[in-house]
């Protein structure tokens, strides 16, 4: 499989298509923004905690289809993890993609994500969405809209 | 009046007839042609966000360092004389190229953004009072925008915005309307770095003069494509940069009429701008010292100094109609693209094309591109109020020079149907 073939597979294609859980989560406990000033993409990233548990995830905003399927994805792969567990996978999937978390192995669905290492300006795509998911989870406070813009 | 019409290009130099372009001479002048990016050649659409260098820009930079540095101004050693002289004559080289009335209306500064901080903190800085106006056009880069709001906010003035058409054109009716007593600066480029769509900067200088008003025009991508004629044009402020002119990064130009100079306060203070200096107070130089504190990017004067050298020899009604032909092309055959839009359509434009394919983020696009060594520029190109017209978050954006050819026009065409074979399979 070439680099590109790598990068665009097709789980990310249709991802990118039709995003899951692509809507304002109306009883959000948790929302942040993450904002890649370089190229003006954003997302809105909601959870819903209950108790220590990550029981909704959901986002809407605008990206390229690195961002937006990883952005799906994300919100499937936190939804029923402790707070403790989705941090713990930012770590992994974060190395896994800037190629420095070594032989990190990812659920088998986020695997897709792997061949961004290849190409190091599309690693804050990949980890846009992950990075607002994270700074959800320090900030309670809704509806405010303040942003972070991510680091790599 | 076409906006081309309204900037000719002038007459060759020697007064010798146009003859076509040379583009294969001219592409062995530029070394860094002969790479290979992901095992391709490299094909360079990116010349609006920096250009590539010629040979002998590269080599008078490593000529100056060998033989020649020293500080400018400063000494009375050989050395050092020589480096002033040599810095001094690109001032008059660069008031040449842009046709100024003299070397003293020319400053070097660090690039365009360089300039229109110096125009809008010491020029904005004095003769602004709250409730004034600064006029901005929505095609403007941020650095064409930011600059003001800084000193807007300090003075209690405020920004405003002329509208675009549809077409990427300026709404000239609808910048008369907004021209009022208050207007106090209008800012605008030359040349939008997204569209490439070209401004009538004569007919807006002499709206705004008519309105008691100056003109500051950002330069950056009217010079490498347009023999840029500052009598003609008649604004006050003109800045520009060396690297998008073949030249090397870190060195611009900012042009002013004397008499604005000549009235300005320093924007920053140091060494080599100064009449007398006391604990107490100093007095400052006439310009263009004034405006030029501290040792300058003298190596890098050097490099535009050779690229001055290099285009000037130029036939530039060759290069005009080549760089046209090469657009006019690449917006036929992207035009032919389904669901591609192109932005600014209707403009006249300087080499400079951007585009968006329906459902395809340019970001992704972009990346297809690279895997065939195809540079070109993805993303809102720091003009976020332009994409915020057209309702789009960002471009594709495809950028001409000297050096490219329609088989680079060509080979985007065929990497853009690649782009989409992979991304919408």
């Amino acid at each position: 499989m070439s680099e590109l073939d790598e990068l665009y597979q097709s789980v990310i294609l249709d991802h990118n298509r039709a995003p899951r859980n692509f809507r304002q989560l109306e009883d959000a406990t948790n929302h942040a923004e993450g904002r890649n000033p370089l190229c003006g993409d954003h997302f809105d990233v909601w959870l819903k905690l209950d108790g220590d548990v990550i029981s909704e995830a959901a986002f809407l905003g605008q990206g390229c289809a690195i961002s937006k399927a990883s952005a799906s994805m994300m919100t499937q792969a936190v939804k029923g993890k402790t707070v403790e567990e989705a941090r713990a996978l930012f770590e992994k999937f974060h190395g896994v993609v800037t190629g420095s978390g070594g032989p990190a192995v990812l659920p088998s669905k986020l695997e897709v994500f792997r061949g961004v290492s290849a190409f190091p300006i599309r690693v804050k795509c990949a980890t846009l969405s992950w990075h607002a998911m994270k700074q959800a989870l320090e900030s309670t406070a809704l509806p405010t809209y303040g942003h972070t813009d991510i680091p790599t | 009046m076409s906006p081309l019409a309204a900037v000719p290009p002038r007459e060759p130099r020697s007064g010798r007839q146009s003859h076509p372009w040379d583009v294969a001479r001219v592409r062995a002048d530029f070394p860094i042609l002969n790479r290979r990016v992901r095992g391709k050649p490299l094909v360079y659409l990116d010349s609006a966000a920096t250009a590539q260098k010629p040979r002998a820009v590269i080599d008078a930079i490593s000529a100056y360092y060998e033989t020649g540095n020293a500080n400018v101004h400063r000494g009375v050693h050989a050395l050092s004389q020589e480096a002033t002289t040599a810095y001094e004559r690109v001032r008059e080289l660069a008031a040449r190229f842009l046709n100024a009335t003299s070397h003293s209306e020319i400053i070097f500064t660090a690039g365009t953004t360089a300039g229109i901080n110096l125009v809008a903190q010491s020029y904005g800085g004095s003769v602004l009072r709250p409730g004034d106006e600064i006029l901005v056009s929505e095609m403007e880069h941020h650095s064409n925008i930011i600059p003001w709001h800084l000193v807007a906010e300090r003075a209690g003035a405020s920004v405003r915005p002329i509208p675009i058409m549809d077409s990427g054109g300026l709404d000239l009716a609808a910048f008369e309307q907004l021209l009022g007593p208050r207007t106090r600066i209008v800012a605008v480029t030359h040349a939008s770095n997204v569209m490439g769509a070209i401004n009538p900067i004569n007919a807006i200088a002499a709206m705004a003069h008519e309105a008691g008003a100056v003109v500051v025009v950002d330069g950056a991508q009217s010079v490498p494509h347009l023999r840029v004629d500052l009598q003609a044009i008649d604004c006050d402020f003109f800045a520009c940069s060396g690297h998008k002119l073949y030249g090397p990064t870190g060195v611009g130009l900012l042009y002013g009429k004397h008499h604005l100079l000549e009235a300005m306060p320093p924007w920053q203070g140091g060494g080599g701008m100064i009449r007398e200096v006391l604990i107490e107070r100093s007095s400052y130089a006439p310009p263009p010292e004034r405006f030029e504190a501290g040792t300058p990017p003298i190596a890098e004067v050097m490099g535009l100094g050779a690229a001055l050298d290099y285009v000037m020899a130029w036939d530039w009604e060759a290069l005009v109609g080549y760089e046209q032909g090469l657009v006019a092309e690449a917006s036929r055959q992207i035009g032919q693209i389904p669901g591609v839009r192109i932005m600014g359509e209707g403009a006249d434009r300087v080499s400079v094309l951007s585009f968006m394919l329906d459902g395809i983020h340019p970001h992704d696009a972009g990346t297809v591109l690279d895997t065939l060594g195809i540079a070109v520029r993805a993303g809102h190109h720091c003009a976020q109020p332009l994409m915020r017209r057209f309702g789009v978050n960002a471009t594709l954006r495809a950028s001409f020079g000297a050096y490219n050819t329609l088989e680079e026009v060509e080979a985007l065409v065929a990497g853009l149907d690649q782009a989409r074979k992979v991304l919408l399979r």
